[in-house]
């Protein structure tokens, strides 16, 4: 008894931060799910009507576009930023030569680059490149601002594998190439997953870079899309939760089905084993 | 690509073959560069390039288009005058600062509270750290319907305080002060995870020894929890630093900067001076500044780091 009154300032605290964090997605969720007169008649009330009209609504100003070009930007680049930045950790992990300190502090360095330090030259190259204004153009900064992380984690965990394995491998007159292909990147595999999860979700919810390279709608990615619904909502608040829910959707579910997984991309290289 | 794939095949079974050291020394090198060469090359276009481009291009009058006119320091010399300039760097440091003192804090409070013994915590824990996951415009634009001063939860919150229709997000007194609270309900959960990883690693037995001797929970939290908690204290308010020098997304979204600059940071202004106003020049100069804040701060934190391991402190 004693010990259970002990708890209750414990569950008082677990409780406020429940509703702290937990309560604006509910809010979210439930008005996205009234029509715009139940809204103003009851705006706090939560789940008092169901209604999909705000979703059918927002697919038809093109929700689904901006999902499109999310999902094809995010992916192409996550694959290419897990490819590239394996190929490099390998010499940066585990050969020895000069600039290998140099180049990977360069690398690291960028972690800390606040992007607006590139922003006005990035712009000018993709104008100067004729991306300017298509998804193409946030392929190269967001392959590049990726690289940073990336390389961080999977140089740390490369470190990890011994070497004698390479050493067998050389004994069996692997080259390089082959045991970088057949030996390390086979063990990379949870390395790998941090580092797609961790791009993936960053990637998707990318503001500034989308912000500054595409003006038209048919191009925009999901967050700019977002911002852009903002001034045609501005009446039709269900409809804007709409779409801020189904823009959500997808990082949630993922979330709710490997939990562990994520929070530990998430914290990228910050959380060891 | 497979070109380059194939370079690295044929490369280095030579590498083994050869017996002048030379041409071995040769093939390393381009085993390693093959490696290197796509990670480089993206880094160079879209990062050490641009910053180059943005150091030339801050001393120059320049509107994006054409040429630009060549006028040496003249844009940080103006830079030093501009009150805009020095709120905006103003409200940069609350962000610091609340990211320290109020972020950290809380997301200490959150991991200790995943871990304290109370049913039903797994479900909580995966709640908490929801904020985190969705887009910083999604944030932005739920926290300014909730903000809201007709329809949002936060005033019939107040209300119960005898404020009425509060304006956050369009008084120059109130606006910072909403955006932060945004900002610790999206980072706060960030820092959970960071903090609940180093407690967990904590050894048990230090509790039970001071079980033993009678320590309360209390005298527990602060002799054992916390100083064995420094080094991740330390890599949070780096985090944090440098995380919130880089702030843009959230203002953007939610007061542009505005009332009157009020919300005004590094990042916002310089986007609106380069692709509001078109003063491309004295953007470049702004944007310059923030990447030297940023490179001293990590100056600063790598040369502390390398004298607390010199001096053997935690670790």
């Amino acid at each position: 008894m004693n010990v259970a009154i002990k708890k209750v300032p414990l569950y008082v605290i677990a409780l406020i931060l429940l509703v702290f964090t937990g309560y604006p997605f509910l809010y979210m969720i439930s008005t996205s799910l009234k029509s715009r007169t139940q809204f103003f008649e009851k705006p706090y009330s939560l789940f008092s009507s169901f209604t999909l009209e705000n979703f059918k609504s927002v697919f038809e100003m093109g929700l689904s576009r901006y999902f499109f070009n999310s999902i094809l930007v995010s992916v192409i680049a996550v694959f290419a930023v897990m490819l590239i930045a394996a190929l490099a950790s390998y010499p940066l992990s585990r050969m020895k030569f000069k600039l290998n300190r140099v180049v990977f502090l360069l690398f690291i360095a960028g972690m800390m680059l606040p992007i607006h330090a590139t922003l006005i030259p990035v712009f000018k190259l993709s104008q100067s490149m004729g991306l300017y204004d298509t998804v193409w153009a946030l392929l190269g900064p967001y392959i590049a601002f990726s690289l940073p992380i990336s390389i961080f984690i999977l140089t740390q965990f490369m470190q990890e594998i011994p070497a004698s394995l390479e050493e067998a491998a050389k004994i069996d007159g692997c080259s390089h190439f082959g045991i970088f292909w057949r030996v390390i990147l086979p063990m990379l595999t949870p390395a790998l997953m941090t580092v797609l999860i961790y791009n993936f979700i960053h990637l998707w919810n990318e503001f500034i870079f989308a912000l500054v390279l595409i003006s038209s709608p048919e191009n925009m990615t999901l967050p700019l899309g977002l911002q852009d619904f903002k001034g045609e909502f501005s009446v039709n608040i269900p409809g804007l939760m709409a779409a801020l829910t189904l823009a959500s959707l997808p990082i949630l579910v993922v979330y709710i089905f490997s939990q562990e997984k994520v929070v530990k991309g998430l914290a990228g290289g910050a959380v060891k084993e | 690509m497979e070109t380059q794939l194939k370079g690295v095949r044929t490369a280095t079974p030579a590498a083994q073959t050869a017996t002048r050291p030379k041409k071995k020394s040769l093939n390393k090198f381009i085993t390693i560069s093959l490696f290197l060469a796509p990670a480089i090359i993206v880094y160079i276009l879209y990062v050490l390039y641009p910053i180059f481009t943005t150091l030339l291009y801050s001393f120059y009058k320049w509107d994006g288009v054409g040429a630009g006119e060549y006028v040496g320091l003249q844009n940080y010399i103006n830079l030093l005058s501009d009150n805009v300039f020095w709120t905006s760097l103003t409200n940069n440091t609350w962000v610091i600062l609340t990211s320290i003192f109020v972020q950290i804090p809380l997301g200490l409070i959150m991991a200790l509270m995943l871990l304290a013994p109370i049913r039903g915590i797994r479900l909580f824990s995966g709640i908490y750290f929801f904020p985190f996951l969705i887009s910083t415009v999604a944030v932005g634009l739920l926290w300014v319907l909730m903000l809201d001063p007709l329809n949002g939860i936060i005033n019939q919150i107040v209300s119960v305080f005898g404020f009425e229709n509060v304006e956050w997000l369009s008084q120059t007194h109130t606006a910072m002060f909403a955006v932060l609270l945004v900002i610790v309900w999206q980072f706060s959960p960030f820092y959970m995870i960071l903090f609940k990883a180093a407690i967990v690693g904590i050894p048990e037995e230090l509790y039970e020894a001071a079980e033993i001797d009678g320590a309360s929970a209390f005298t527990k939290f602060f002799r054992i929890t916390l100083p064995l908690l420094m080094p991740t204290i330390v890599s949070s308010s780096i985090l944090a630093i440098v995380g919130s020098l880089k702030a843009f997304d959230i203002f953007y979204v939610m007061t542009g900067g505005g009332p009157n600059h009020s919300t005004e940071l590094l990042g916002t202004y310089m986007f609106k001076q380069a692709f509001v106003n078109f003063n491309m020049g004295y953007a470049s100069a702004i944007a310059f500044v923030m990447f030297f804040l940023a490179m001293i701060v990590t100056i600063i934190i790598q040369a502390l780091d390398y004298y607390r391991k010199k001096k053997g402190a935690y670790v």
